[in-house]
């Protein structure tokens, strides 16, 4: 296209404006730097032109006449003028009518300060009221859900919050009641509005009608500080932080074009409150005596210095060097920390102990090959127009809660399609062009078929379980659109099966991959979704075994980094599973737990609980101490979000950054500093005195990071994505097969939710309730046959466990499948799973 | 109350087929419950949510947008004053205060033994027979204050012949199966068959 | 004087009188069901042309022409959906009512006539949720025309003209009387009004595909216009305002009624005075001013009386012919508290979605019930005259608004109109010392 034809020419108080095709009057003059008010518009969502204040004089030819701005498209020589008298009369008349039946209560409202009806009043609004008649009453803030409040005569009916719930979040259970000047905004009856991201509509209310409880009274917006930052969560949500006397009292999305549009889940948003716990860690602990005193063989952990606990962690790991060598050193974890924090830990055990021992997943991830190793995408080639979504992961509205926003506009709004190959349903099946829903341990069968064009149905008709027409379809489906962008989001759907059938799905895809892009087309790229925070920027660091920072593997990166360096170990080691069985054999001297809580995340309890009664020294970074903190020997209090410098990659590879407005609590340093002064401890002097330092190095010898400098990740808006990789992705050598399931069984699916018994979660006051108790979901036609009744407490037995739990009726769960939440607070899916062997399959009987 | 019986469940679905989105059945499914209870019940809103594939408060969103639809119960026979302008200039403002005193309820009230609700409506349609009302949808045109007592104790005693609150038409639509032209989604019709007719056909197939 | 319309002018009430006009025998014994069948005798296109001949104008208030906005159907986007709009609620208007209940039948074959003239393949008839009684006689027209071919498979035994017709009806709510907030309504949603562009649904309407919304009465006329041939219809009447048109004459009146008149040649003071019409003011009252198309409209007046009934000329004199509703007040009139009335109505009826009508009516309505309990203040008829500036900016005719639909400005009609010609009125209304604040402040009377 040829610049004329990208440009509308508009005038715009006289001034000339381009502005896109398509703009919308009030976008383009706000891009000119002419601010039109308003309630009702908001960029994110469709347009509904009710509040009336962005009326202004819009002449396209036939003279000017007052046209909401939010909802006239730009055309080539439109002229607007927001300042003549027209427009000033109908815009004062607008904010009148609006502040007829709004309470006065400003300097009692939490949004006192920053609302923007309160600022358009100041400035434009009428001195004194002519309403005389009593004003509107409602009985007084409601709550709509346990986190968020509606004062109902504040509300000035912009329609933003019930538009969010049902356009964004797709969660239409707060609407429009009554009408006239009785309209409200209300919930059904005892029916509350209970979604993932209710805080956004807060965020998004024009006035203080939606107030959270987490905030509510808190603060004064005049009191607070903000500074922007990324949320360590794997979407990197861009966030501004607010802190009001050295507390984060609030999180803001930041309205990034590539990543989340301003929106935050309600579990990120609210999490400020378990930063602020009591039960922070504020001062490095080792092991003593009931009375306080220092024992290495101590029942208790007591408050020591951090030279002493330096020197002890030291010491262990010196020992342990000199009687079983580097290998008997092992580090677990990191996948929160950021990416400075995860190049030091990174150098510290691979450049100074010497070993390779080290993993940031806890076995319930990807390996790094098959994160770093396949065509990377970003959210936005994922979301091109008219492409198409292969979802072979857990579902995104349970784990990455932004990403679901994002794709369900997408597939909403822009006809991208939707193929789900996924155990069971998930947030987005009803949306989905294609459901896919396999056999636990089949996708790959699924996978083959639908790149395959090879659609050959087992006995019962189907693939892998899915219906082989559907297969069929969606292959036709996705032949059709093959010129479009084709985007798999690749994580592990179901915790209990082995990782390897993800990867003999992903490996058929990636065959498919190299097809399609060789034919010039824009093929098919792969959007890594998985679990912790900053697992990408772990991988970028080298926390996994036989890798090094920059994408690059000790092989292949081995020598060049060893200059830098010092040396490198010489042979790959081993991952989290392989360490924790070491471990539990007596191999481990020294375990290091970078925020990572085997006990209670690793997939294998038993094993980590033999692990750690091991391991001779356990070093433990952390914020909380988790169950396996407090097993520790040596334990340094870590500095958290907010409280410290760095930068954080996304599972796109955006790298952005993360700022500090509050000091850690207590004592608490950040793990690049904790790293930096063990290694000197251990006689290696990185000469790190800052996170920048540290990016410095990063950018000199990471390959995948050369030259990439800290400046350049502030100045870009959206931070800046790294895609180099020289990693390859090497699918496991022959394909695992799910083996036969007798009649009476139900393969087990189980995945992670949203609210769950994670660390966060539960030190949030707000959150920690939210988490639902344990449910068994089977599909409604199998109760039959497994000889059970739905709602009812059943005995569920496998072959490595047993446990009691209620059983319920799930249309999204297919046939022959039970779901089972990965991380509920009262009981415990481990017990079930065996994690040796690739599946689990249940039997349900009646109590 | 209730959610919607067996036979008006039937009486739902066959609605429900006269559409090609069946969220355009919600008002007729509110009035159907309507029927069914005299008041359209929270249990019956969310059924019909259930029906119609929306949310209990997408269901309510609508419902209390209409006059009509009642979330509380009403007497069994609503009594609506028109007080529209043409009503109005005929003395309908008489009338209602005559009906308040008569019936001891301000408009929108429900008389003891439960048996009429009071409502001043706007205009009825029915604007040259003023003054005039509506007993549960049904006209009564130029009411003096004399045929008001007497409607009132023919509703009292039930000679009135009106049918109770939720009825409207006595009349359902019914559309025999081998009649119907049959109904499709929106998306992916094309030209109708017919708008390929030219003069010389003939069309009337006899 | 024109002459009044005789007999066999009437063309969509003239089975108004037959006991069972109503009835499908009754209907095919006086002719029913010839239009469609002459319709499906001739291209769809041509019956098309045949209405854009006859000039009819829409009678549901606004007064297009149907055959223009049938042409507004974009070409080759299917489906597209007829919604007939029954919704009858404007304060006077009283026809498409008596239509519905009398004669059923002709209502379902100017349906039948639309649809197949611009390839609607579903019609939804829309009835006011008030009306049971119309609601009964269309359900039992359209069972009787289902059973006897007439619609819904195989029209008329034709091979490849099917369609249903479906009743529905609303739940009290005037404003789903306007057009695009019939269609949300119909979607099952509040009946808010959509936003213009698009502005005919006949572009994006009904489920986002072309929709024709017709009033009953516009549709009424269509077997008469394709059995007659349009040059027919376009031959009685005004030019501008062709064939004839039901108008409802009621408040202070002689003989109120609904009659069928000449579109364009009766006058007002044929319609209000005349014996065989309205029959004049009662005994010994004067006229004092009349609404000439429903509340919406701006009031006329003694002068407006020998204005013919049409479209061009009313909306020339600055008021509209609107839904065909003639309220008539006579000397005995309190215009305060008649204001005060269809105020109401305009707050009551406004849906919520804008703030201005939303915030403004209810306003306006209360300034005024304030005034009528004799708490007025001096400055109130200029806040109210502002106030309705600030929803209708420069409060002409047609109106400007800032609103989304004409209901918030339609509130400003009975003000402007009582307040410029009965200020005095109000006046009286303010306590002693208010009025005497307003003459000291210098106005002239
Ligand atoms: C507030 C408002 C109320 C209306 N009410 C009605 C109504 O009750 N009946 C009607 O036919 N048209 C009504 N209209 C006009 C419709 O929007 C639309 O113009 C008409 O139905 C089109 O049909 P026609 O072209 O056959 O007149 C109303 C318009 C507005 C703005
Ligand atoms: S003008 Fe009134 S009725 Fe029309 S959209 Fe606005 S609020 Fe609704
Ligand atoms: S911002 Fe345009 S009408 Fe509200």
């Amino acid at each position: 296209m040829s610049e004329q034809e990208t440009v509308v020419n508009i005038t715009v108080n006289g001034q000339p404006v381009e502005a896109q095709p398509g703009e919308w009057v009030i976008a383009a003059a706000e891009r000119a730097g002419v601010y039109i008010p308003h309630f009702c518009y908001h960029p994110r969502m469709n347009s509904v032109g009710m509040c009336r204040m962005c009326i202004v004089d819009i002449d396209t030819g036939r003279g000017p006449a007052l046209q909401p701005s939010c909802m006239v498209a730009v055309t080539e020589g439109m002229v607007v003028d927001t300042t003549s008298d027209q427009t000033r009369k109908a815009q004062d008349g607008v904010l009148e009518f609006l502040l007829l039946n709004h309470p006065l209560d400003c300097p009692v409202c939490d949004k006192g300060g920053e609302c923007p009806l309160q600022d358009q009043t100041m400035a434009y609004g009428p001195g004194e009221s002519r309403f005389v008649e009593e004003k509107r009453h409602f009985e007084k803030p409601i709550p709509v859900n346990d986190l968020v409040y509606l004062d109902r005569e504040r509300c000035i009916l912009c329609d933003r919050c019930t538009r969010f719930a049902d356009e964004v979040a797709g969660d239409p259970l707060i609407t429009f009641q009554d009408r006239g000047d009785q309209t409200q905004v209300n919930t059904f009856p005892d029916l509350p509005f209970s979604s993932y991201f209710s805080g956004n509509t807060v965020q998004i209310c024009p006035v203080g009608a939606l107030t959270a409880v987490p905030y509510r009274f808190k603060a004064r917006p005049w009191d607070l500080t903000e500074v922007e930052s990324t949320y360590p969560n794997p979407m990197g949500d861009r966030v501004v932080v607010q802190a009001s006397r050295d507390q984060v009292l609030r999180y803001q999305g930041v309205d990034s074009d590539a990543v989340n549009w301003g929106w935050l889940t309600d579990k990120d948003r609210f999490s400020f409150e378990a930063a602020a716990s009591d039960l922070r860690l504020q001062t490095p602990l080792l092991r003593g005596t009931p009375l306080g005193r220092p024992d290495p063989g101590g029942s208790e952990l007591v408050e020591t210095t951090w030279r002493q606990a330096l020197s002890q962690a030291a010491d262990a790991i010196k020992g342990a060097i000199a009687c079983n060598g580097p290998q008997s050193v092992a580090v677990l974890g990191g996948a929160r920390l950021t990416n400075e924090d995860q190049y030091v830990w990174a150098r510290l055990a691979k450049g100074v102990i010497g070993t390779d021992n080290v993993d940031a997943q806890l076995d319930d991830g990807l390996p790094a090959d098959a994160v770093l190793g396949l065509p990377r995408a970003t959210i936005n080639r994922a979301c091109t127009p008219g492409g198409t979504v292969i979802l072979l992961a857990p579902d995104p509205k349970e784990e990455q809660g932004t990403l679901y926003l994002r794709l369900r506009h997408a597939v909403v709004n822009d006809g991208v399609q939707l193929i789900e190959i996924t155990p069971r349903s998930t947030g987005l099946s009803h949306l989905a062009a294609h459901r896919l829903h396999h056999r636990p341990g089949e996708a790959a069968a699924v996978a083959t078929a639908l790149v395959g064009g090879d659609i050959d149905p087992g006995p019962d008709g189907d693939i892998g379980g899915a219906p082989a027409a559907d297969v069929a379809a969606a292959a036709t489906a996705l032949a059709d659109r093959a010129d479009q962008p084709i985007t798999v989001i690749l994580g592990r759907p179901s915790l209990a099966e082995s990782a390897d059938f993800t990867l003999d799905a992903a490996a058929e895809l990636a065959r498919f991959a190299n097809l399609l892009n060789a034919g010039g087309r824009p093929g098919i790229a792969f959007l890594p979704a998985l679990h912790r925070g900053n697992v990408l920027g772990a991988l970028d660091m080298g926390l996994a075994p036989g890798l090094l920072p920059g994408r690059t593997t000790l092989a292949d990166g081995g020598s060049a980094l060893a200059e830098s360096w010092g040396s490198v170990p010489s042979a790959p080691g081993q991952d989290a599973r392989g360490i924790l069985k070491a471990a539990a054999e007596g191999r481990i001297d020294v375990l290091i737990l970078l925020g990572a809580d085997p006990l209670g995340d690793y997939p294998n309890a038993e094993q980590a609980e033999e692990a750690l009664n091991r391991v001779g020294t356990i070093i433990a970074s952390d914020l909380f101490l988790n169950p396996s903190a407090a097993r520790a020997h040596i334990v340094f209090p870590a500095a958290g979000f907010a409280e410290r410098r760095g930068t954080h990659t996304n599972l796109e590879g955006r790298i952005t950054s993360q700022r500090q407005i509050i000091t850690p609590p207590g004592t608490a340093r950040a793990d690049w500093a904790i790293a930096t002064e063990l290694a000197r401890q251990l006689g290696a002097d990185f000469g790190f005195g800052s996170p920048e330092d540290v990016w410095e190095e990063i950018a000199r010898v990471a390959p995948s990071h050369r030259n990439l400098s800290s400046q350049a990740i502030e100045a870009a808006d959206d931070g800046v994505v790294v895609a180099d990789s020289s990693i390859e992705f090497a699918p496991p050598d022959a394909p695992t097969s799910a083996p036969h399931i007798d009649a009476y069984s139900l393969r087990l699916v189980s995945a992670r939710r949203m609210y769950d018994r994670g660390t966060l979660v539960q030190h949030a006051g707000s959150l920690a309730g939210l988490a639902p108790t344990a449910v068994l979901s089977v599909n409604p036609y199998d109760f039959d046959r497994v000889g059970v009744e739905p709602g009812t407490d059943v005995q569920v037995i496998s072959h490595v466990g047993e446990m009691d739990m209620p059983v319920v009726a799930d249309p999204g769960v297919p046939r022959g499948t039970a779901a089972f939440g990965y991380n509920y607070p009262d009981l415990d899916v481990r017990d079930l799973v065996d994690p040796e062997a690739a599946v689990t399959d249940l039997r349900i009987q009646t109590r | 109350m209730a959610r919607l019986n067996a036979n008006n469940l039937t009486v739902a679905q066959d609605i429900l087929s006269r559409y090609p989105v069946p969220r355009s059945a919600l008002i007729p499914l509110l009035h159907l419950a309507q029927e069914q209870d005299g008041y359209v019940a929270e249990d019956a809103m969310a059924h019909i949510a259930e029906l119609v594939g929306v949310t209990p408060a997408e269901v309510m969103g609508t419902c209390s947008f209409y006059e009509m639809l009642k979330r509380e119960p009403v007497g069994d026979y609503m009594v609506n004053i028109c007080n529209g302008i043409s009503c109005h200039l005929l003395g309908s403002s008489e009338l209602i205060h005559h009906a308040e005193a008569t019936l001891g309820v301000r408009p929108g009230g429900t008389t003891d033994d439960g048996k009429i609700t009071l409502e001043a409506v706007e205009c009825i349609a029915a604007c040259t027979e003023a003054p005039c009302l509506q007993i549960n949808y049904r006209y009564r045109n130029q009411v003096t204050t004399e045929d008001f007592d007497q409607l009132v104790e023919d509703l009292r005693d039930g000679t009135a012949g009106v049918a109770p609150h939720g009825q409207l038409a006595k009349v359902r639509q019914h559309i025999g199966d081998d009649r119907r032209a049959g109904v499709s989604p929106p998306d992916g019709q094309g030209e109708p068959a017919w708008m390929a007719r030219n003069p010389s056909d003939n069309g009337d197939g006899s | 004087m024109s002459a009044p319309a005789p007999q066999d002018l009437r063309i969509i009430t003239s089975r108004f009188d037959v006991e069972d006009g109503h009835t499908l025998a009754g209907y095919e014994r006086t002719g029913g069901y010839a239009g469609l069948r002459r319709a499906m005798e001739m291209a769809p296109a041509d019956v098309h042309g045949e209405v854009r001949t006859a000039s009819l104008l829409g009678r549901g208030g606004a007064g297009f022409p149907a055959g223009v906005k049938w042409g507004f159907c974009p070409p080759g986007v299917w489906p597209r959906y007829l919604v007939v709009n029954g919704d009858e609620s404007e304060p006077g208007t009283y026809k498409d009512r008596l239509l519905m209940e009398r004669d059923p039948h002709q209502l379902i074959e100017g349906c039948l006539i639309a649809c197949y003239a611009l390839g609607l393949s579903q019609c939804f008839l829309y009835v006011r949720g008030e009306m049971a009684h119309a609601q009964e006689r269309l359900a039992a027209a359209l069972n009787e025309a289902y059973e006897a071919g007439y619609v819904g498979a195989n029209v008329l035994g034709a091979e490849d003209f099917s369609v249903d017709i479906t009743l529905h009806w609303g739940a009290g709510a005037y404003i789903v009387g306007e057009e695009t907030a019939l269609i949300e309504s119909l979607e099952g949603d509040r009946g808010m009004p959509r936003l213009k562009p698009p502005y005919f649904p006949a572009s994006i309407g009904l489920y986002g595909k072309p929709t024709i919304v017709n009033n009953v009465e516009t549709l009424a006329n269509l077997p008469w216009i394709v059995s007659n041939g349009g040059e027919a219809f376009a031959a009685m009447g005004a030019e501008n305002s062709t064939g004839t048109r039901v108008f409802a004459v009621s408040g202070h009146v002689a003989t109120p009624g609904v009659f069928e008149v000449p579109f364009g040649t009766t006058t007002f003071r044929d319609i209000i005075f005349d014996p065989l019409y309205a029959g004049g003011m009662r005994p010994g009252r004067t006229l004092k001013t009349f609404i000439p198309g429903g509340a919406s409209a701006p009031w006329f007046f003694e002068e407006h009386l020998d204005l013919p009934l049409e479209k061009t000329t009313v909306d020339q004199a600055g008021s509209m012919l609107g839904s065909g509703a003639i309220v008539v007040m006579d000397d005995t009139t309190d215009v305060v508290k008649a204001c005060h009335n269809v105020v109401r109505f305009f707050a009551r009826e406004s849906c919520g979605k804008c703030t201005p009508c939303r915030e403004g009516t209810s306003w306006l309505e209360k300034i005024l019930s304030r005034i009528l309990a004799g708490q007025g203040r001096s400055q109130d008829l200029d806040l109210l005259m502002d106030v309705c500036d600030n929803i209708s900016p420069g409060i002409n005719w047609p109106p400007r608004q800032t609103t989304i639909c004409p209901l918030g400005p339609s509130a400003v009609s009975p003000i402007a109109s009582a307040l410029e010609r009965f200020r005095s009125e109000f006046e009286a209304y303010l306590p002693a010392t208010a009025v005497a604040v307003t003459t000291s402040a210098g106005a002239v009377s």
